[in-house]
């Protein structure tokens, strides 16, 4: 049954029909609704049995996920942003050991400066730590990927994050179905661990691995990852015919003959739709929604017939450029397609339809660089480096609270 | 697509009142989203929420800077936020004030804006009345609903129902039943 409810909201009751067993987690905006919700649930009876696990930080969080997943029972978390950094060396264990945890990164900036809004430079961080990911296009999907992010880490002993852009969707109020407890059920067995730390029979997991061996283990991994390209599509097909929700691995739309594809991850797909609707000219979108393990073959399936591919990240390196675009940009060696990176939407500033139909503008008059800011503010940028010009280097550090000035008070604009 | 924008300070419930809006229009059969744009939390600064009711899915995810209707929770942010900004010629201003336009010295709206379609209510004194407290945003979603005309009142006041325990739901009801006639009157007298 459709209802008007939170993605917050609608993820806690979601994860609590896949019955975790335990849930350590520390509140970080914009996560704390989720997993608030599942407290609340475990508090009274409606998801038992399960231990909820306040720690005192996110690499508690993490390492009691690890010892919990260990121990054989299927263990959900959820963080953001900092909480994320600060779980880092944690993630790389859990993926390490091969335990499916499954954990919700509702996607936010990382300071400094501080913000607390949505772009994807937290997961990004961390996307090569191991984990699967998998980005939510809208609270509809962010639902079934969780469902099928329990299976897929089970099924591959590999652990799952599912990231959801912060505040777009986890403070948003949409229709959204949540799978009944039957669906969920009949779709998700109980888990069943392959390994399981048992005081009468002690094992030792993520034991010292010397040169002799190391490459190997990571080979096994990278490999034992890859596998997640294979099964995804299989297992968000048994979600359909289960639910009626399709889950695609890669959504194509109006791919077909396009000259100019846009590709996005996460909830700007959307607006990225609706602004290719309204200019009507040729241009195509395609989302991801599994990132890690990268699906270079779809991609590049996917784009072949393209001109320009315009990858709009919300994150990116410093110092280089587009993060996606650079894996974009090696599925599709060999073809004669231009790569660009516009980076967008960094710590919450609205992605609108205008600014991207400007763009795409741009890029039609092939005056789009390979690599550009959306709606960055130059006025603000000269300023600074005028003055920074003009002032002895000692006496003038990088000072974010000048363009904060400059900026003009906050609150005061709409968008 | 319908398209609203409220503006207020954290604490008076803006953001709560924009997901109620989204709420009563889905029951009223629409589709519907709401979302807020928070600075950091805290009581007394600056909040904005949006809500757009529409018949087909919404995937935009824009703020809405095109509004066809603003709420003026708090009227104390009248200079200093640029509420109206994208304002349609065709739409609609409720603002929670016991002052006119005039009075407030906004009335230049009137030249752009149908007059009919630009209300203030004192939805402070009305919270005030029925709850025991200032919490006028419930209340503004039942002038809303009878200066727009685009969800029910009875909608409204299932989502309330559905959101609080039953004394604050029905406080919070009676509280819209009157802003409702209120701006009924205002705006067919």
């Amino acid at each position: 049954m459709r209802r008007q409810i939170e993605g917050s909201r609608a993820i806690a009751e979601t994860v609590a029909r896949c019955r975790p067993g335990v849930v350590p987690a520390y509140p970080i905006t914009p996560q704390t609704h989720i997993v608030e919700g599942v407290g609340a649930m475990i508090k009274d009876g409606t998801l038992a049995p399960c231990e909820y696990i306040t720690v005192e930080s996110e690499f508690a969080a993490m390492s009691a996920a690890i010892g919990a997943s260990a121990a054989g029972a299927r263990t959900y978390t959820a963080t953001a942003s900092q909480g994320l950094l600060y779980m880092a060396e944690a993630l790389f264990n859990a993926s390490g050991m091969g335990l499916p945890v499954v954990m919700t990164v509702a996607n936010r900036a990382i300071g400094a400066p501080i913000n607390i809004w949505n772009d994807q430079s937290d997961s990004m961080s961390m996307r090569d730590c191991g984990w699967i990911q998998l980005y939510a296009e809208d609270n509809q999907a962010a639902v079934g990927l969780h469902v099928v992010a329990f299976r897929l880490a089970e099924a591959l002993s590999v652990p799952v994050m599912v990231c959801m852009d912060g505040f777009v969707l986890t403070h948003a109020f949409e229709p959204i179905e949540v799978p009944e407890q039957e669906q969920v059920d009949a779709y998700l067995p109980p888990y069943t661990p392959r390994q399981v730390l048992d005081p009468d029979e002690p094992v030792t997991i993520g034991a010292m691995v010397g040169p002799e061996a190391f490459t190997e283990v990571r080979y096994l991994a990278h490999h034992q990852m890859g596998r997640a390209i294979d099964l995804y599509p299989e297992l968000a097909d048994e979600y359909e015919t289960v639910t009626g929700h399709a889950l695609p691995m890669l959504t194509r739309y109006r791919v077909e003959g396009a000259r100019t594809v846009v590709v996005v991850l996460g909830s700007v797909a959307g607006t990225v739709k609706d602004a290719v609707d309204e200019l009507d000219d040729g241009t195509g979108v395609v989302t991801l929604a599994l990132y890690r393990p990268f699906p270079a073959l779809e991609v590049r399936a996917a784009l072949a017939g393209a001109e320009h591919v315009i990858v709009l990240e919300r994150a990116f390196a410093p110092g280089a450029g587009g993060i996606v675009a650079a894996d974009i940009g090696q599925a599709l060696a060999g073809l004669d397609i231009r790569v660009s990176t516009v980076v967008a939407g960094l710590g919450g500033r609205a992605v609108t339809i205008s600014s991207v139909k400007k763009m795409l503008g741009e890029a039609k008059e092939n005056r789009l660089p390979q690599l550009s800011f959306l709606d960055l503010r130059t006025d603000l940028i000269e300023r600074e480096l005028s003055r920074r010009d003009t002032t002895p280097h000692h006496k003038h550090p990088l000072h974010p609270q000048h363009l904060l000035r400059d900026a003009g008070a906050p609150g005061s604009r709409i968008g | 697509m319908f398209e609203v924008r409220m503006h207020g300070r954290g604490g008076q419930g803006v953001v709560t009142a924009a997901e109620l809006l989204s709420v009563a229009a889905f029951i009223d059969g629409h589709e519907a989203q709401a979302f807020p744009s928070f600075g950091s939390e805290r009581m007394g600064a600056p909040v904005m929420s949006f809500c757009r009711i529409d018949d087909e899915a919404i995937r935009v995810r824009e703020p809405v800077t095109s509004p066809d209707a603003v709420v003026v929770v708090d009227a104390s942010l009248l200079h200093h936020v640029e509420l109206f900004s994208g304002l349609a010629p065709h739409g609609y201003v409720l603002i929670n004030s016991t002052r006119s336009l005039e009075e407030l010295g906004i009335d230049e709206l009137t030249e752009r804006h149908e007059p009919d379609r630009l209300v203030t209510i004192d939805a402070t004194e009305i919270a005030r009345e029925f709850i025991g407290r200032p919490l006028p945003n419930v209340c503004l979603l039942g002038a809303f609903a009878a200066l727009t005309g685009t969800v029910k009142l009875e909608s409204i006041e299932a989502a309330v129902l559905d959101r609080f325990r039953a004394s604050v739901a029905d406080q919070n009801i009676q509280a819209a039943r009157a802003a409702y006639t209120a701006c009924q009157k205002v705006t067919h007298a």
